[in-house]
């Protein structure tokens, strides 16, 4: 579907604009948004460049960054840091060889923070994309980045 | 119609995805195909049971038995003991690397106790909730049918909802007649009825799961608002990380519209409402009812001033009725048996039920709906299953990340909006995070006050520069440059917040700050005393703050 198409399920008002950014987000390859794209939705709704940017800035969901094909969001709340979720990003950097916010050499993972993805029950927990990954410790970690890398 | 001999129900939401119940549940349907039992047996997708970090559950009925940390290959097994030879799988064990897990049935009494009173829940674990049919014969939509055939009038809905005395359980617990009573009186060409779904207090994760297990109960709730304030229209503001949650709402919706329950002419009468789906984009703050209703007009989600409140001035300017969850799923029994029915549960200030998350180091972590008033420590013992591994009990943080440290001395406090008032406490959004005598109540303060800094919305100065200031001096006792002055400074500083902040966000860190600080002070490591390295340590903070 192209970026037109896209925007023409949504009527032209405002309140759409936030859905219609997170599905050109997620039509893109790399998980994120362009300057152009935020001109094309400007320009659909009749609304300044200015205003979109700050809208698409606001919200930690979306990106001005090219990201990796899986983003990896781990839980930072306070029952995932009870359960040890200090010591799963520590690993995660270190298998990745990435810091928070940035993406691998081969764009395959982004690995950035997020708030309570509300799996509580089985933290420390994190998400790659839609799925959700908890009862987390080393291993498994390893065993999840190599199915994901694996399925490229 | 088919009748069955015996229905499984499987429940799938987030969590049990992540074990893999989806491969078990096909697994499972194949072995029954094989075996020729499909016109016999019936599995059910249901939502969750409640309970958490135990894997795949299967409850095999009518026999009550519950199977849990089902495994794929557990399946055969179960199908050709139990289902064929009716011989009940005490325990299986195999190997999965070193570890041997067993799947066996949950002993009775423990966490799913039959105990729990289920108003809100009463539903998400026995029907799919993509069937609505299944739904109607569990009692779906029956309130709605009542008050459209008896032609109720407004006024007697907000009368029942106010002698039911149902408070918002979104945290403020503020009563939900009012609302609706204040959006029902005023004059406009349009009013709007938001359903808060937004769901990001740490911690806190039953809207959700009402919304996978029972998404029609809440589409039958709006219905009913809108019939009580005379709105048509109706939105629902769901976290935009809720896939699942989305996905099944909208199913919801789609099916109530194609059977003439939402849209035009609701069941044949005059009355029409629709119901729209709008996504959030991550950002705490947009669990505030006015950062929420800017967010959905396509804004930064930056709280309003109040008043005007939304129920005379909300969405698009006009009178909106905006509900939690929680609340919301409260209205269709309390209008289908009466207000007086709903206010024999709980206290006589607090009536009703209220879902809790229980988490943290406890046995059996998960989500319960017990009535108002239930005490903390029968919470952690009776539904938790107590402290992990028989270890003692420090603290509890009771309400969220913006909630209060409790300490032993106060596990007797009944459970409600008013007890907990009064002992400086809130019962927030329900969580309740145990923490056991090896766990450091200074690194959960720690990452409490690190999201509230990156969650602030930046609007109003307080709570912009309070975050990051509360953060430095944190950082500071981390690396051991702390004075007992440092933890003077957190509470004043917190209290100026509580005062001066716009919305509830800089307002409620007060909470957490001075109950660590005032129960819980040998938890940081301070001198008494200022040294030179702790004055270099001040003045670079306050640098880092724009202070100076």
């Amino acid at each position: 579907m192209s970026k037109l198409q896209i925007l023409k399920k949504y009527a032209k008002t405002k309140d759409n604009l936030i859905n219609m950014l997170h599905d050109i987000q997620n039509a893109n390859e790399f998980n994120y948004l362009t300057k152009d794209d935020l001109e094309l939705v400007a320009d659909y709704l009749d609304l300044p460049y200015s205003y979109v940017h700050s809208v698409t800035t606001f919200y930690t969901m979306f990106s001005l960054k090219p990201r990796g094909k899986n983003i990896v969001r781990v839980c930072q709340s306070p029952p995932c840091q009870l359960m040890g979720a200090t010591t799963i990003s520590e690993e995660l950097k270190k298998i990745l060889e990435i810091d928070f916010g940035q993406t691998t050499g081969d764009g395959l993972f982004t690995l950035e923070m997020t708030s309570c993805i509300g799996v509580c029950g089985v933290a420390p927990a994190m998400m790659i994309n839609e799925d959700v990954y908890g009862n987390l410790n080393t291993e498994r970690i390893m065993e999840i980045i190599e199915e994901r890398r694996r399925a490229q | 119609m088919n009748i069955f001999r015996m229905h499984i129900l499987i429940p799938v939401d987030e969590e049990t995805i992540q074990s893999g119940v989806l491969h078990v549940k096909r697994k499972l349907e194949l072995e029954l195909y094989n075996r020729n039992l499909s016109s016999e047996i019936k599995v059910i997708e249901t939502g969750t049971m409640g309970i958490s970090g135990s894997g795949v559950i299967m409850v095999l009925y009518p026999d009550q038995v519950y199977y849990y940390d089902v495994k794929e290959k557990d399946i055969p097994l179960i199908v050709e003991e139990h289902i064929i030879k009716g011989r009940i799988v005490d325990s299986i064990k195999h190997d999965h690397g070193e570890k041997s897990r067993a799947c066996q049935r949950i002993p009775e009494g423990v966490c799913f106790s039959r105990t729990q009173k289920r108003i809100v829940l009463d539903k998400c674990h026995i029907v799919n909730p993509y069937d609505l049919e299944e739904v109607i014969a569990n009692g779906g939509y029956r309130a709605l049918e009542k008050i459209l055939s008896e032609n109720f009038k407004p006024e007697h809905i907000i009368e029942e909802l106010k002698i039911s005395g149902l408070r918002g359980r979104g945290g403020a617990g503020f009563p939900t007649w009012i609302k609706w009573n204040g959006t029902k009186n005023c004059e406009s060409d349009q009013k709007y009825i938001i359903c808060n779904a937004d769901e990001g207090e740490p911690g806190t994760y039953k809207d959700r799961l009402i919304l996978e297990g029972d998404p029609h109960k809440l589409i039958e709730a709006m219905i009913i608002g809108g019939y009580t304030a005379g709105a048509s229209k109706g939105y629902i503001y769901i976290r935009g990380e809720y896939g699942l949650s989305i996905s099944r709402i909208q199913k919801a919706i789609d099916d109530a519209k194609a059977n003439g329950l939402l849209g035009r002419n609701i069941l044949g009468t005059d009355f029409s409402f629709e119901l729209e789906i709008k996504r959030g984009a991550g950002a705490y703050v947009c669990g505030e009812e006015t950062a929420l209703i800017e967010s959905l007009e396509g804004n930064r989600g930056n709280p309003r001033v109040k008043p005007p409140y939304p129920v005379f001035s909300g969405l698009w300017s006009k009178p909106t009725i905006v509900n939690n969850v929680e609340t919301l799923a409260n209205i269709p029994d309390i209008i289908y048996r009466g207000g007086e029915w709903f206010k024999g549960f709980g206290t006589d200030k607090c009536s009703g039920t209220k879902v809790f998350t229980i988490l943290g180091n406890v046995e059996y972590p998960g989500l319960i709906e017990v009535e108002m008033g239930t005490t903390l420590r029968e919470i952690i013992n009776s539904y938790g299953g107590g402290v992990k591994g028989g270890k003692r009990f420090k603290a509890a943080l009771v309400g969220g990340a913006a909630g209060v440290f409790l300490s032993d001395k106060l596990l007797d406090v009944r459970m409600d909006f008013e007890s907990l008032k009064e002992n400086a406490a809130v019962l927030g959004s329900g969580a309740i995070l145990v923490m056991d005598e090896d766990a450091s109540l200074f690194d959960i303060l720690y990452s409490t006050l690190e999201f509230f800094a990156h969650e602030s919305c930046g609007q109003c100065s307080p709570c912009r520069i309070g975050t990051h200031h509360l953060m430095g001096i944190m950082k500071a006792i981390k690396n051991g440059e702390g004075t007992v002055k440092d933890l003077d400074d957190m509470i004043s500083i917190s209290e100026t917040m509580f005062n001066t902040s716009l919305c509830p966000l800089g307002q409620s860190l007060i909470m957490p700050v001075k109950s660590a600080i005032e129960n819980f002070r040998e938890e940081f490591r301070v001198s008494e005393t200022k040294t030179t390295k702790h004055r270099k340590s001040e003045t670079q903070r306050r640098k880092q703050c724009h202070l100076m």
